[in-house]
């Protein structure tokens, strides 16, 4: 069997509108061959986490820009551990400064991508870290 | 701009003679790159002649400060009367810590006042929501109901100082609670001063803070539109927005184009639905544009904003009164340029654009704190970008003169070029029955889009450079104190509302839903039943709730 493709959920949970890097990282997804989901804006974490199990996908990376993800991001990866989810990847940017990094790790979320971050790195990331479920 | 035939000849001549030269020059010193553009990717020449501006007819095309096309500006004296209202947008954790930075602020010689709210403010949810989870007071200040505004304008004197609210949504409930507290404070209506951002437009297209569907969004702004043209004079009912599509990544062309032509979708339904005079609510229309870093694009693009818009309200709407072709706006320079990597550099990003900003003739500007890019701004922060404006103002001299850079062979033939496109723009969307059709097709969102996808990949390819991103990058972090909003205010603000709740009258708070719900059925102006509700206590969601059950909600698309 081929093997399938990366499937990624990027998507914005909170109230934030600043969509502007999540939209061109999906773009950037698909043009580098991975299967994309945009949730579009406002989401809760319940949202995000229930549509990552039913679109069956491999990563989710969240982005917020409005300071929230300290609270919003740990809720996500809960969520999917409730879920029996927890073989989906969690990864997140936006506006995060590095003294929350280690938080967020310890809440489980594998990887922080802040602004500048070349597209291509988060690219690499995700190949050298995802393996696609059989 | 009118030369003797002579004079083109010789400069053709001249010219001619010095492309031999610049190709010899390329033999031994080739060019840095292969090409040349604004940071919108337009197109920029190796060198402007008057061949370039040979077909502008000085009195039409540019003419006099305060005269037809307006390109020059609005007032006749420029800003030797009066400076640009130096103009911070603030706004953190509760009201009564927003109240104390304002009043910071106007000591140390900021003239007019902005707010910020936070995201459920701007979502039209109170603090207590499962919706605002995180969010309360984070990005702005946290209002749920009258007393909490009474709170935030405390000892503001709203006679002397206009005061902006950038609100979307529920603007009609904060414009409400503002002349409620002003009707509480003994101030008349007539005479109170602000502007309410109020256009929903741009938030389908760029910012993305929206609530109902297009079509009733701008239902309820041109209520506000013409409760203010009868009862609140002074008041900009409208900021036509094209800072957040700029932000969103558009070009400066698209940033104008569709800001131009959202101001065109409202001025239509106020005449086709509150059947007035254009002259009667035209004057009061505001714009809010963006300054970005490519200095000359900007200039050019304020320039040419003014231009466009006297001819769209004097030839499209008939406007008589010069007031009504006045485009009057605020700038601010583009959190999009600032860089979380080195960020004292920001300062100077900052400096560049709002000195495009006055060169462009702004009313009024907000410069960014170096520190944006990574929190809300600090203190210190945030007296550094108003002290830019200032000095600005009264030490560099650029204020003494009207439009300095007007008849540059360069500015006159961009100011011509940017233009050209933003009507290219304004007619496709007509064609398209107008920019809430287009909204629906996708179309502006999605010509954003790829400009924005262009830019990234331009800065990935090293073709465009941010310093400290992709060029001049280093190991060495410089740090800079960073503003955290305690997660205490959202708890605080909880109790604050509950409390309210617990006090108010039940049924009067009823009956002013009711109210709302029957003239939202209706088209029967929200105004007069905002004011009565929120003096009643009504909290913002309760209204907002009213909104969303009589017109439904919008979700975002999720274009990309």
């Amino acid at each position: 069997m081929s093997a399938r493709k990366i499937r990624v959920m990027v998507a914005k949970p909170g109230l934030d509108g600043h969509d502007r890097g999540a939209r061109i990282l999906a773009r950037f997804f698909r043009d580098a061959g991975f299967e994309v989901i945009y949730t579009g804006c406002h989401q809760t974490p319940e949202q995000v986490a229930s549509a990552a199990i039913q679109e069956d996908v491999d990563l989710v990376g969240l982005s917020c820009l409005s300071g929230a993800h300290r609270i919003l991001f740990p809720r996500v990866v809960e969520l999917l551990r409730e879920k029996n989810a927890s073989d989906i990847t969690v990864i997140g940017g936006g506006i995060i400064p590095e003294q929350d990094f280690q938080m967020l790790y310890d809440a489980g979320i594998k990887a922080i991508f802040t602004p500048g971050a070349p597209l291509e790195s988060i690219v690499e990331w995700i190949r050298n870290n995802i393996k696609t479920k059989e | 701009m009118y030369f003797s035939d002579e004079t083109l000849k010789k400069t053709q001549h001249l010219t001619e003679k010095w492309q031999n030269e610049v190709q010899k020059t390329l033999q031994t010193h080739p060019d840095r790159k292969n090409r040349f553009s604004t940071v919108s990717d337009l197109d920029i020449k190796r060198l402007y002649t008057p061949e370039d501006v040979k077909d502008v007819d000085f009195a039409k095309d540019i003419g006099a400060p305060g005269e037809f096309p307006y390109l020059r500006g609005n007032q006749v004296t420029g800003y030797r009367g009066n400076y640009w209202t130096f103009r911070m947008f603030s706004g953190m954790g509760s009201a009564r810590d927003t109240n104390a930075r304002w009043h910071m602020l106007l000591r140390e010689g900021q003239t007019g006042l902005s707010t910020a709210f936070d995201f459920p403010t701007l979502m039209g949810y109170d603090s207590d929501s499962p919706k605002a989870l995180g969010e309360v007071g984070k990005c702005g200040v946290a209002i749920d109901t009258l007393e909490d505004f009474l709170e935030l304008i405390d000892k503001i004197p709203l006679t002397q100082v206009t005061t902006s609210m950038t609100i979307n949504p529920p603007a009609t409930i904060l414009w409400a609670m503002y002349c409620a507290a002003a009707e509480a404070k003994g101030v008349p209506l007539a005479k109170i001063g602000g502007t309410i951002q109020n256009d929903m437009l741009k938030e389908f297209i760029a910012q993305k803070t929206f609530m109902c569907p297009p079509e009733p969004s701008v239902r309820l702004i041109s209520d506000t539109i013409e409760f203010g043209a009868k009862h609140v004079p002074r008041w900009n009912t409208i900021s036509i927005s094209g800072y957040h599509i700029r932000e969103a990544g558009a070009t400066a062309v698209q940033e104008l184009a569709f800001t131009l032509r959202d101001g065109i979708e409202y001025v239509e339904d106020v005449i086709r639905r509150k059947k007035m005079n254009v002259d009667d609510f035209a004057p009061r229309l505001s714009f809010f544009f963006n300054a970005h870093i490519d200095f000359f694009e900007e200039v050019c693009k304020l320039r040419a904003a003014r231009r466009i818009w006297a001819k769209v309200m004097r030839d499209r709407f008939g406007a008589k009164n010069p007031r009504s072709l006045w485009m009057r706006f605020h700038t601010q320079t583009a959190g999009c340029s600032l860089t979380a990597q080195q960020p004292y550099n920001n300062i100077i990003r900052t400096t560049v654009e709002a000195l495009a900003a006055v060169m462009g003739g702004t009313q009024s500007l907000h410069t960014n704190s170096l520190d944006e890019v990574l929190c809300l701004p600090s203190e210190s922060a945030v007296e550094i970008a108003l002290r830019t404006q200032q000095i600005l103002a009264e030490e560099t001299g650029v204020a003494n003169t009207i439009d300095p850079l007007a008849g540059s062979y360069f500015i006159e033939s961009l100011t011509n070029e940017i233009e050209d496109k933003a009507w290219e723009y304004i007619h496709k969307i007509d064609a398209m029955g107008g920019m809430i059709a287009a909204i629906e097709k996708g179309f502006p969102q999605m010509e954003i889009a790829d400009a924005a996808y262009r830019f990234q990949r331009q800065l990935e390819a090293n073709e465009k450079i941010m310093v400290g991103v992709n060029k001049y990058t280093t190991e060495a972090q410089q740090t800079v104190p960073l503003v955290e909003i305690d997660e205490q205010v959202a708890g605080e603000q909880m109790k604050r509302l509950q409390n309210v709740r617990r006090r108010r009258n039940e049924r009067a708070v009823r009956q002013s839903l009711t109210d709302i719900r029957t003239a939202c059925k209706t088209e029967v102006n929200v105004m007069p039943y905002c004011i009565e509700a929120v003096k009643n206590l009504a909290t913002l969601q309760e209204i907002c709730d009213v909104y969303r059950e009589v017109y439904g909600e919008y979700r975002d698309p999720g274009l990309y």
